[in-house]
């Protein structure tokens, strides 16, 4: 009886250390690119070289566009979260795997499926010459591909903060006389704040990295398309130097993003998508 | 919890294993070029499966700037065919190659546009339009530096208008990284006009594409250097290839894919 507790112990043991090793080999291969990135460049050089214009251009157009695509998602996003989160239709499963494909496709199939539909030449193509439009290797490409394959972020982060609003509280609303769209603005969308805000700010950061459906759909122009992470991409075949310093810029960037919504969520949401923290 | 962290061990004593080749597999060789190589080359590769002593070709196409720069990080390779001197310069200075690179081919540059034309560009010039978008290589990508060299000399052609490089440059919608890219653009009539190599029509590719020829006192030449590079692993099927590419066969092949073979052969 003895030599099996001990026996049992023992194996609990490498289990654990098994679970530590693990653990530092998953950390070292996250963490040590990050690292590896900061420590490449002296700090002074890193700023004489984000004084660059042609860096300034592309973080510019980062910005405007990862912004643009983020309002855009947050406005139509948010109608079909809450019909998502709220009815059952038909046809709805199939909607929800669409809303989710964006997550699992690579992103250069997705530039290559956003030509064959809103190219010139594509599907959707004689609508908008119609109305004078013609889209790729435009600044609009540029938020439509960071749209397209940051959307799911914030659908799923805001569906999930609406259903999880106690029924108690629409119930209550109900015997108010609280109509639907007054109950959606007075009770659900303030209780699911956090979860909007947590979607938005990953939809904002997906969108600041697109790369592959952005060089795909929008080409690659410095100025009109040619955003932080291409020119990185193309930096690293002529300027090692410069592109390690856009990288830092980007990576603080995003770890910016990360550390906002760690901040903000986790006191005005309980049990928000991104922000549990272990004590809870 | 035991069979677990047995199956966890075992695991992790297995993938150094992975890595090991058995002296008995067929020789394997891993050749990084140009993007523009991609047809000539693939054919050349199955000539290489055929040959009496077979050997694969594994190959890595991409743009020769994007290359040089994987090879200059330690990727292993065995040989490095590049489209332009620039990058096999940029190779060789840092001692990456074992002996003299060899010019074995050379391409010219060529327009395509669209079957469908949209913007109805029927001659070079064209491509000054206001409003015709064209696509050409990036500036680092060698297709890129011909292109910017060959829109100059144009200029200074009779039948040319004085700023036709700078109104043409102006035109320009995307900078793509790599040659092939440049084709798809086109393909897809996204783009107007394209800037590409000759070898870059392929069957395949020409029912698609009007090609406007550039006149020869333009065009610029460019020229495809090929090095053994030192971190091969087996030098005699790399050597193998060279000859392959060098000799008869490969000449009929670079010539069957639109490249024109140097004259200058050892």
């Amino acid at each position: 009886m003895g030599s099996t507790l001990t026996s049992s112990r023992a194996s609990e043991r490498l289990a654990l250390s098994l679970h530590v090793v693990a653990s530092a080999v998953l950390v070292t291969l996250l963490g040590l690119p990050v690292v590896a990135l900061v420590l490449r460049v002296p700090p002074g050089r890193l700023l004489e070289r984000l004084r660059d214009d042609a860096l300034l251009e592309a973080l510019r157009l980062s910005l405007v566009t990862s912004v643009f695509a983020t309002l855009a998602v947050t406005l139509l996003g948010l109608p079909i979260a809450y019909l998502l989160a709220t009815r059952t239709f038909p046809g709805k499963r199939l909607i929800e795997a669409m809303l989710e494909l964006p997550m699992v496709l690579p992103p250069t199939v997705a530039g290559v499926g956003l030509l064959l539909a809103f190219g010139r030449q594509g599907l959707a193509g004689p609508v908008l010459a119609a109305f004078g439009l013609s889209i790729p290797f435009t600044t609009i490409a540029v938020v439509v591909a960071q749209a397209f394959v940051a959307a799911p972020f914030f659908i799923a982060a805001t569906r999930a903060g609406l259903a999880e609003v106690d029924q108690r509280y629409l119930d209550a609303a109900a015997t108010l006389r609280s109509s639907p769209s007054r109950t959606l603005f007075r009770v659900m969308l303030p209780l699911a704040f956090p979860s909007l805000l947590a979607g938005a700010a990953m939809t904002w950061a997906r969108a600041l990295g697109e790369f592959g459906a952005t060089i795909t759909f929008a080409g690659n122009m410095p100025g009109v398309t040619q955003t932080m992470p291409l020119a990185v991409y193309l930096a690293l075949q002529t300027d090692l130097d410069a592109a390690v310093a856009m990288s830092v810029l980007m990576l603080a960037l995003s770890v910016g993003v990360l550390l906002g919504i760690r901040l903000v969520t986790p006191h005005l949401l309980p049990a928000g998508p991104f922000a549990r923290s272990p004590g809870r | 919890m035991k069979r677990l962290a047995s199956m966890l061990l075992l695991s992790l004593t297995t993938v150094p294993a992975l890595g090991a080749q058995t002296s008995a597999a067929p020789r394997e060789i891993t050749v990084y070029a140009a993007a523009s190589l991609t047809d000539a080359f693939s054919e050349l590769g199955k000539l290489m499966e055929q040959d009496a002593l077979p050997t694969r070709v594994r190959y890595n196409f991409a743009g020769s700037q994007q290359l040089a720069v994987q090879l200059e990080q330690g990727a292993k390779a065995d040989v490095f065919a590049s489209a332009d001197q620039r990058w096999m310069d940029h190779v060789q200075e840092r001692h990456l190659t074992a002996g003299p690179a060899k010019i074995f081919a050379h391409n010219r540059l060529v327009v395509i546009v669209p079957k469908s034309n949209p913007a109805h560009v029927r001659e070079l010039q064209g491509l000054a339009r206001r409003g015709v978008k064209l696509v050409v290589g990036a500036e680092a990508v060698p297709v890129g530096k011909y292109t910017r060299e060959m829109f100059r000399r144009l200029e200074r052609r009779p039948g040319f208008p004085p700023a036709y490089g700078d109104s043409v440059l102006a035109n320009v919608v995307s900078q793509e990284e790599n040659v092939k890219s440049v084709v798809a653009k086109v393909q897809l009539g996204e783009a107007d006009a394209g800037v590409v190599y000759r070898s870059d029509v392929t069957p395949r590719v020409a029912p698609g594409v009007t090609v406007l020829e550039i006149p020869d006192d333009a065009n610029v030449l460019a020229s495809y250097p090929i090095a053994i590079l030192t971190g091969t692993a087996d030098s005699a099927a790399a050597g193998d290839f060279l000859a392959l590419l060098l000799g008869p066969e490969g000449r009929r092949v670079l010539a069957r894919r639109g490249l024109t073979p140097a004259e200058t052969m050892p």
